[in-house]
Formats: C-alpha cells, structure tokens, sequence
C-alpha cells in the first residue's frame, strides 16, 4: 500500500465521525416477515395465576398472524417462565435478549422481576415496554429512557384520590395509612405531589404498617383519635380488610378511599362483611365482565368474541384477560406506527408517541405517551361499594 | 485407572470448563454456566449436611440468600470490591450456620427438617423487616454493578465473571474433597450410619454436628455471594422457600453422598426446568416433575453413582 493511500485512509477516518448520522440504528430480532417479542411471567410457582395474561398475549398474537401480522411482519411471540423469580427473569430475559435476539420486551410481569433487569435493558438499549407493574418508577425516560410501564401507577391513584378529596370534601381532615414499601410509598408521594405544600394541612395523620404485621387494629384505633373525617389507605387485601371491620367496629365512619388493589370482592369485602364496607371508594379503569353497563358495549364484545375463538378454555371472569387485551393494543399500535423502521430507537420512539383509543378501557380513558409523559394511562373512574356492587359515579378523573 | 491418572483427567476437565466456553459460549449462556457452579457450590453444602452428615436440612435456600446479601451489602454500602465480599460472606455464613447448628444437636431428623424449613420460610420476610430495610432495600432490594475483567484482561464482564466463579468454585470443591476425606469427614460418616458406634469410639457428636452445619452453611453461602454477583440484583423474592426445595432436588438428582453430585446436581436445577418448558409451555411443573421421577427410577442413587456403577462395569470388562 502506497503511503498516500494509507495517509488518505487516515484521512477518512478521521473524517467519518462528522459525515455519519447522529444514531446508529440498531436493528434486532426482525426480518421482512417476522418480529420477535419477547416476554417473561409467572407460569409457575406461587403467582402462577397471572399466568392467564401471557396465555392471553400469545393467543392475541396467534389472532394477529392469522390476519396476516403487522405491516406484513408476522409476531414471534416468545413467553417464558420466571415462576416469579428475579434471579430467573435475569436468566430468561438474557436468554431472549441475547440467543433468541428479540427486537423489544413487552410486558414483563412484576415489581421484582422488572427491577432485576431494569437496568441491564437500558444498557443494552433494549425496549422494555408496557410492563405489568403498577409501581411508579418505570416513567423515569430521564435516567431510563429504553422502560416504560403501561397500567396507572398507585403513584397515579394516589392523586386521583387527593383531587377527588379537594372537590368532595373541602377543608376535610384527613389520615392516611399506607404499607411500609414501595407499593405504599408511591400512594404518599403521589399525594404529595397532587396537594403539594397543603398536605400538611389536609393530612393530619399518617401512619404506617409492615407486610409481616398481624394487625393493624391500633393503627385504626389512632387514626379514629386523631379526629380525621377522610381516610385514605394503601393496603393489601388482608389488612384493607381488617381496616374496614376495625372502623365499623369502633363507630368511626370516614370518607374512606381505598387502593384498588384491594378493590376485590371476594379477598376484601366478603372477609370484612360487605355492609361494613358500604360507601368505600375505590377506582378503577378496565371494564368488569360482569358489570351490566358493558353487557352490549362494542369494546367488551370485541373482548368477548377474541376469548371465545381464542382462549375458548379461559375464565371470562379472570380479569387478568382484560388487563391483557388492553396492554397488548399498545404494543401493537407502537409496531404499526414503526411502518418499516423497526429499529430499537424508533420503536422506543413510537412507544413515546402514543395516542389511542382501547376498547375495554372505561369510557373517556384512553393511552396518550410523550417524549417526556412514559405514564400511558393516567385516568382513573372512582367507584363505590353499594354493599352489592361496585358502582362507578363522577367523571374521569387524571393525575394531572 | 491409577490415581495420578485420573487426577490428571481431572485437572484436563477443570482446564476445559474454563476455556471451551470461554471461546464458544455467548454471554446468556456463560451467565447460565456461572450459575451453575453458584448452585453446585450451594449443593455442595448441602451434601455436606445431609449427605454426609445425615442431618435433613431444608433451609439451605436461607444461607445461600444470607450469603447473597452479605455480598450485596458490602458492594453497595461499603464499596467492598466484589471478589473481597466472599471471605466474608463465608465467615457470615459459617458464623450463622454455627449458631443453627447448636438447635440441630438437640433436634434429630424430621424435627430439624421442620426446623430448618421455618427458617427458610422466615428469611424472605425477615429481609422486607423495616429495621433492616435501610441495609437490604427492603422489598425493591438492591441491584449490583456488573464487575469488569481486571488487570486489562481482553475478557468482558460475563466471561471475567464466569471465570472467577470457576476458579472459587474449583478451590472450595478441593477443599471439600480434603474435608471429607480428613478426620472430620470420617468422623461425619460414621455418626451417620451408626451414631451409638461412633460415639463409643470417641467422636465427639455435638463438636462435629455443628461443625458440619457451619461447613455445609459456609459453601452454600459462598455459592449465594457468586450467584448474587452474576444475577446483579438480590431482592427477598429470589430467595423463597422454592429455592431450599430446588437446592435439595440438586442435591438428591446429583447424588448426596458426592462431591461430583454436586455438579451434576446443579445442570440439572439450572437447565432441565429450561428444557420442561421447552417441552410445553402450559405444564411445565408437570414435565418437570416427571423427568425428576425418571430420574429417581432409573438413578435412584443420584447421577453420581449412576455413573461411578457404570465406571466400575467399564473397568471390570477391561
């Protein structure tokens, strides 16, 4: 090689920087027929009952391939076990990632989990999109630009209840008690941040709990003394429970807001005795099978024909196949969008970019993301237990 | 087959886990080889305990999540290098072991399987417990740094990192040889098939019960400080009751009474429930539960005298 050659050679090097595009796309896991999604859930082990949403995404992905994929590509859904396992999900999402080369993650189930591989997808700058957790720290594209949940977080709720509190009841005096963690902590910041400088005013006692507890029976009896009017409580099932059976007992009857996730039926208000609960608010925002308002609603119907041909096997009252129909409208909404340009930074960009209507979603809810906004679904409808029922009533409220 | 012999294929095994897949494997796949010798070290342990010291313990799955934290501990609040976290992690969980170990002298047979079990039950919740959280992070636990190759090494961190647990692995599985084959080892076995006999002989049963719990904690805990290290996050979920359960499956599938059962134990915790739902995706405990049947059928010793039987017969036809 000439020295003129080598020095142009260098020359060009040094000039390349300036003359390549700004991102580098990487393009994994699709070819001009085919993308790979993959995914992990509890299939096995103690939270084997959440399995029903990745039995669900595989058949909605079997649905879209037999009418001929997305923009020509059919989905390779990939779904494995974790059995709820952190140290597993590593293990499974590195294997998808890594041998099975899947272009995105989609709905990866559990606080835990996620948390075991949220950083490793951002450093591999993999999409890790719509998760199955309501926990709030996945809307952080700052530090986290390739995670973004899907579900309001409790972080969301927590605000809705604080609005709601502000337009029901101004001037109330009110306590909160919330569970000692992450799922508890995201209600009080969410709080926090809705009322701002006047919480302090409107809350007049928080209190806590641990998981490990037996009872919170003296919380309850402190926050009926504080001379609270209005409770809020971000509880599990069984203490929302005791929660609900303690204040009756003892006569105090606030405007008590409840978490939803303690909104079930059999789990809470059965245990506590469903007249005790009369007038707890809780909120919601997928559509209930068995609510008669959606006995003829075109997005349930929608639901209900998929389930049918489908998932003919399936629980129609396992809610855990509708959360799974409406997570899984955004992924493939975000894939349309990507038209052709199925890169990771474009479908990371798409995800960012969504603005669209879900069938079983409550009315007047919808899924909006921005560059800046990665809390798809920020609007919840509150609902209150008749002593029967659970009956929706006010508009939708949102977080902000 | 003479001893430097099959010595030397040992050391000719050894030099292989380390290099193949340091050529071959991908860095999924190396990540599962780490964990393997993670789970082999924590079975190991295990057999120490059960195999060789005939104590039923079903909580080893605790010492392994109190190794675990050990190491996360002091990598995340005391910035202690990852590769100095195990000789503390060992201390920690020996130290723990010991102290169990005292109940077990008392406690014979099912009564320190039940006791043991509570432990590993209790361990998870233990760790949630507001008083440590500001040590463990309560339940969002706490996620580790990926340690990079040192000294300059043209190695990436999964493959640094398998080479390291290999070699710890490599110098705890000589030492156990040692250990059983030495005075303590002798000792434990004779307790465990004839406790009067041995008692009557001088071996003292109390020192070498606990002693053997501290052993059996020690190797587990070191196994749950390189798993922590691989996995890059430690949080009380990964550290349920299903882990002791899985441990004690390696430990009776490789073989209890076994060095080597410890190794074949651990493939089989880490790539058979892969390979179940491989098979089918809506049952993949039911598959699972059936291979492990298979294999108590037709090696109801474990692998590792399934394979010693076949060495013999290979040696006797020569």
């Amino acid at each position: 090689m000439k020295r003129r050659t080598v020095l142009a050679g260098i020359g060009a090097g040094l000039a390349m920087p300036h003359i390549r595009p700004a991102e580098a796309a990487t393009v994994v896991g699709v070819t001009k027929t085919e993308i790979k999604i993959g995914h992990t859930i509890p299939y096995s082990g103690n939270a084997s009952s959440y399995g029903v949403i990745g039995k669900s995404h595989s058949a909605y992905f079997k649905m879209i391939n037999d009418q001929g994929g997305i923009n020509g590509r059919k989905v390779n859904f990939i779904s494995l076990d974790d059995a709820y396992n952190p140290a597993k999900t590593v293990e499974q999402v590195r294997r998808l990632v890594e041998q099975d080369k899947v272009a995105l993650l989609f709905n990866v189930l559990g606080t835990p989990t996620n948390s075991a591989i949220h950083r490793y997808v951002n450093q591999r700058k993999v999409p890790h999109l719509f998760l199955s957790t309501g926990a709030d720290k996945w809307a952080n594209p700052k530090d986290f630009p390739w995670t973004i949940g899907w579900q309001p977080s409790y972080h969301t709720e927590g605000q809705i209840y604080a609005r709601y509190i502000q337009q029901a009841k101004p001037g109330a005096k009110a306590a909160l008690i919330y569970q000692n963690d992450d799922f508890g902590k995201d209600y009080l910041n969410g709080l926090k941040d809705a009322l701002k400088d006047d919480f302090n005013k409107v809350f007049i006692k928080v209190l806590t709990y641990e998981a490990t507890d037996a009872t919170i029976d003296s919380q309850v009896v402190s926050l009926k003394e504080s001379g609270a009017d209005t409770l809020v409580s971000a509880c599990i099932p069984k203490f929302s429970a005791q929660l609900i059976r303690k204040a009756y007992d003892i006569g105090w009857k606030p405007l008590h807001c409840m978490s939803n996730v303690s909104a079930s039926v059999g789990a809470t208000i059965n245990p506590a005795g469903p007249e005790k609960a009369v007038g707890v608010i809780s909120s919601q925002y997928l559509k209930d099978h068995s609510d008669p308002d959606w006995k003829n609603d075109a997005g349930m119907n929608e639901w209900r024909a998929f389930m049918a041909k489908y998932i003919p096997e399936g629980d129609i009252n396992d809610a855990g196949y509708v959360f799974a129909y409406g997570a899984v409208q955004s992924m493939v909404q975000t894939l349309k969008q990507c038209g052709d340009d199925l890169s990771r930074e474009n479908i990371m960009k798409q995800a960012a970019n969504l603005k669209h209507e879900v069938g079983v979603l409550l009315p007047g809810i919808s899924v909006s993301t921005g560059p800046t906004d990665f809390h798809p679904i920020k609007q919840m409808q509150l609902t209150r237990w008749t002593g029967t029922t659970w009956e929706r009533f006010g508009g939708v409220l949102a977080s902000s | 087959m003479t001893q430097s012999n099959s010595r030397f294929l040992l050391i000719l095994f050894v030099v292989a886990a380390a290099v193949v897949p340091l050529v071959f494997a991908s860095g999924y796949q190396l990540f599962q080889l780490t964990l393997v010798v993670a789970y082999a070290l924590s079975v190991l342990g295990k057999n120490l305990v059960t195999g060789y010291g005939g104590q039923v313990s079903l909580g080893q799955g605790a010492f392994y999540a109190v190794g675990a934290y050990t190491a996360a501990i002091l990598m995340e609040h005391f910035n202690v290098p990852y590769w100095a976290t195990l000789p503390v992690a060992a201390v920690v969980t020996g130290m723990v072991g010991l102290a169990l170990g005292l109940p077990a002298l008392r406690l014979g047979g099912l009564y320190l399987a039940l006791v043991t079990f509570a432990m590993a039950v209790a361990v998870p919740q233990l760790l949630k417990y507001k008083l440590f959280e500001n040590w463990t992070g309560g339940v969002q636990g706490i996620v580790l740094n990926k340690p990079d190759a040192p000294f300059g090494l043209p190695l990436d961190p999964d493959q640094w990192v398998y080479l390291f647990t290999l070699s710890v692995g490599v110098v705890l599985f000589v030492a156990a040889t040692n250990l059983v084959r030495s005075r303590i080892g002798l000792a434990l076995m004779a307790i465990r098939d004839q406790p009067l006999a041995a008692e009557a002989m001088g071996v003292e049963l109390s020192r070498y019960k606990t002693l053997t719990f501290g052993f059996g904690a020690l190797f587990t805990g070191v196994g749950g400080a390189l798993g922590a290290i691989a996995v890059g996050f430690v949080s009380p979920d990964s550290f349920s009751i299903a882990l002791s359960l899985t441990l004690f499956v390696g430990m009776v599938i490789g073989g209890a009474s076994s060095i080597s059962g410890a190794v074949y134990g651990a493939l089989f915790i880490v790539f058979v429930p892969n390979l179940a739902e491989e098979i089918s995706k809506a049952i993949p405990g039911a598959i699972f539960g059936v291979i492990l049947i298979l294999f108590m059928f037709f090696a109801p010793g474990g692998i590792a005298s399934l394979l010693s039987a076949q060495m013999r017969r290979f040696r006797a036809a020569r």
